[in-house]
């Protein structure tokens, strides 16, 4: 895959704060690249870096080969999708897209030709005479694509663009840039603090974390194969069970949890020594319920009924809190609130994450989802 | 919902009317009523023709009519001059000394207008600083002097109008949306196109209403042409308030100010429609 954004070793600090730590990775051509985290983690500032809003200072930043670190916004072929898209005011939608082609001082006929051509792809042909006022959230935010895109740049770079619309719109939109981005086949980068969105729209995610990148893959390997627990914790709901390496072999370590209860979990490229702290990882749809033998033992506090599952929460003797997912239908024990039951997963479902040392964020991201379970 | 439109439908009809009624009653009794007394005294005693006012208002003082223009014109292009670069200065960099240097513009209303001008009778005096100053660096106008001169008059109406030039142009940058210049940057415009395709115009608004504040209480005002200028430099609001006070002859008084008004109201609408800014004259 041709790269078109290369970041090497990327850091930026404001004052003695460090807001993108050792940024280092490659973004290919026609990739929807999303950068995922909470606020805070440098999502935003390593976006701004590739505009050229902001300077790193160590590292380079390299579009199409060319090392850009130091060259202004207005001379890089990157275009922005503002959060709050700063259409501009005074002018109409049509001179807003023709704003870009117009400073570039290309001729009038092929700005009008590309300007048709974007207020096609955005659906936005009956508004082109209208101020950015008269429209809605949805219209603006296609202004703002419009007038990024109708530029060809090397790679379109968004910051948060769907976060000032409503949910259901959102969603419209999500489908709405993914087509538009096949369309016309443009590198995007999507910053976003929405895991879901991320999850719907991206080729490859990066997960960040105070400032450094935690992990890169697609979304299936950042769900099914978290490298730490707070990428577990921040894709998805995940069961994060305190466990003591035994011993390790061939990618599969066993563990024993809380009560000397032995588990078995997938652990690549794992290198601890046996007898190290470690989480073990487990996502509630492969958790299993049974009433008694083998297993985890855990006592369920509440059981919701969802539709195709039935949402449990459990906890363990020690205090852990999980959640499991168990299919409404089906084989499935008597669910009772304050009865016990056992927890089983297979080992393949399973995975062994180095110890987390805050789980602050983790906590919050848990308690919210109970609290909506509790409400339902 | 139903509460309050059940609400609404109780409201008196007769409630917006008596909301209006304090300023429709100022207006009448402030604005309306002097108006057309001021008319009907334009129009002239009976010994002469109706038109006799206006009629002089153009030839024997059309030439303080002109000046008065004249000068106002050239102290709004000055307060223009000035106060936008300050304006931008402290809408875009002056960080937390902001309100501090907004305060500074204000400042000077602390003390009257009238004493304010008096003290420029001080700085420019012949034989002040400000004359030794430029004099030696042959800087000085052809008359020799700053006092009692045009230069004087048009530099007095430009200090003293200065903040209602700044404060409008001020409000209209603060509120543009900083992202809109990232927004032109990122659209191949380096600082200076940024400027002028996005924040200039965004800024006109500020910048017409400021050029209001300032263009037409100079044209009628007196007190600089008076103190500063010599009666080469008398202007307009000198005769007017001469013709009222001391020679009486109020026909020519309020000829001369309508003649003011009319020719004000014209070219604030024409100013107006070349800014593109109708909604706001």
């Amino acid at each position: 895959m041709d790269s078109v954004i290369t970041l090497e070793h990327v850091q930026k600090r404001f004052g003695t704060y460090i807001a993108v730590h050792e940024a280092h990775f490659d973004i290919g051509k026609g990739e929807f690249f999303s950068m995922l985290g909470p606020s805070g983690c440098g999502k935003t500032t390593t976006l701004r870096m590739i505009a050229g809003f902001e300077q790193p200072d160590s590292g380079r930043i390299l579009l199409e080969g060319q090392d850009v670190s130091r060259v202004p916004p207005y001379r890089r072929n990157v275009n922005t999708v503002f959060q709050h898209y700063a259409l501009f005011p005074h002018m109409t939608v049509r001179d807003n897209v023709a704003f870009g082609p117009r400073s570039r001082k290309l001729e009038e006929a092929e700005v009008q030709k590309r300007v048709k051509e974007l207020l096609e792809v955005t659906r936005l042909n009956q508004f082109a005479e209208r101020k950015p006022a008269q429209l809605s959230g949805g219209q603006q935010q296609r202004v703002a694509l419009a007038r990024a895109l109708v530029n060809y740049p090397s790679a379109l770079l968004l910051d948060e663009p769907l976060g000032a619309l409503d949910l259901k719109l959102r969603q419209a939109m999500q489908i709405e840039l993914k087509r538009i981005q096949r369309e016309v086949g443009i590198t995007f980068i999507y910053v976003t603090h929405d895991q879901e969105e991320a999850l719907t729209m991206s080729d490859r995610i990066a997960v960040m974390n105070e400032g450094r990148v935690e992990q890169i893959g697609t979304p299936e390997e950042i769900y099914h194969s978290p490298s730490t627990v707070f990428v577990a914790g921040f894709i998805g709901v995940a069961n994060l069970l305190p466990a003591r390496v035994i011993g390790l072999m061939d990618n599969r370590a066993v563990v024993t949890l809380a009560g000397e209860q032995r588990a078995e979990a997938t652990a690549p490229g794992w290198a601890a020594k046996p007898g190290s702290d470690a989480t073990l990882m487990v996502r509630p749809e492969r958790l299993r319920l049974s009433a008694d033998g083998p297993g985890v033992a855990a006592t369920l506090t509440t059981a919701v009924f969802q539709g195709p599952v039935v949402r449990c929460l459990l906890a363990t003797p020690d205090g852990v809190e999980v959640i499991a997912h168990v299919g409404s239908e089906g084989p499935r024990p008597d669910l009772q609130p304050g009865r016990s039951y056992r927890l089983l997963w297979d080992a393949d479902s399973a995975r062994l994450l180095p110890r987390a040392k805050a789980s602050a964020p983790l906590d919050l991201q848990e308690r919210t989802t109970l609290d909506l379970a509790g409400s339902h | 919902m139903a509460g309050i439109a059940a609400g609404g439908g109780r409201r008196s009809p007769v409630a917006p009317y008596l909301l209006v009624a304090p300023g429709v009653l100022w207006l009448l009794a402030f604005y309306v009523v002097p108006t057309v007394t001021l008319a009907r005294t334009s129009f002239g005693p009976a010994d002469a023709a109706w038109y006799d006012g206006y009629q002089r208002a153009f030839t024997v003082y059309g030439v303080h009519l002109g000046r008065s223009f004249g000068y106002a014109l050239a102290a709004t292009l000055v307060c223009v001059l000035l106060g936008y670069p300050l304006a931008y200065a402290i809408a875009f960099r002056a960080g937390k000394y902001k309100n501090f240097l907004l305060g500074l513009v204000i400042l000077p209303f602390f003390t009257t207008f009238l004493v304010r001008t008096f003290a420029w009778k001080t700085i420019l005096n012949d034989g002040g600083i400000v004359v030794q100053v430029l004099g030696t660096i042959g800087m000085l106008p052809e008359e020799g002097r700053l006092l009692n001169t045009v230069w004087a008059v048009i530099g007095g109406l430009s200090y003293n109008f200065l903040p209602f030039m700044i404060l409008p142009i001020y409000v209209s940058l603060e509120k543009i949306d900083r992202k809109l210049t990232e927004a032109a940057n990122d659209l191949y415009c380096n600082a200076g196109q940024a400027f002028r395709k996005v924040v200039l115009p965004l800024s006109m608004p500020g910048v017409l209403a400021g050029s209001l504040l300032t263009f037409i209480p100079a044209t009628g005002d007196f007190i600089n042409a008076e103190l500063l200028g010599s009666p080469n430099q008398k202007m307009l609001g000198s005769v007017i308030q001469g013709q009222f006070l001391q020679v009486r002859d109020y026909s020519l008084a309020a000829s001369l100010s309508f003649v003011l008004m009319v020719i004000i109201t014209i070219m604030v609408l024409l100013y107006a429609r070349a800014l593109g800014t109708e909604d706001l004259a």
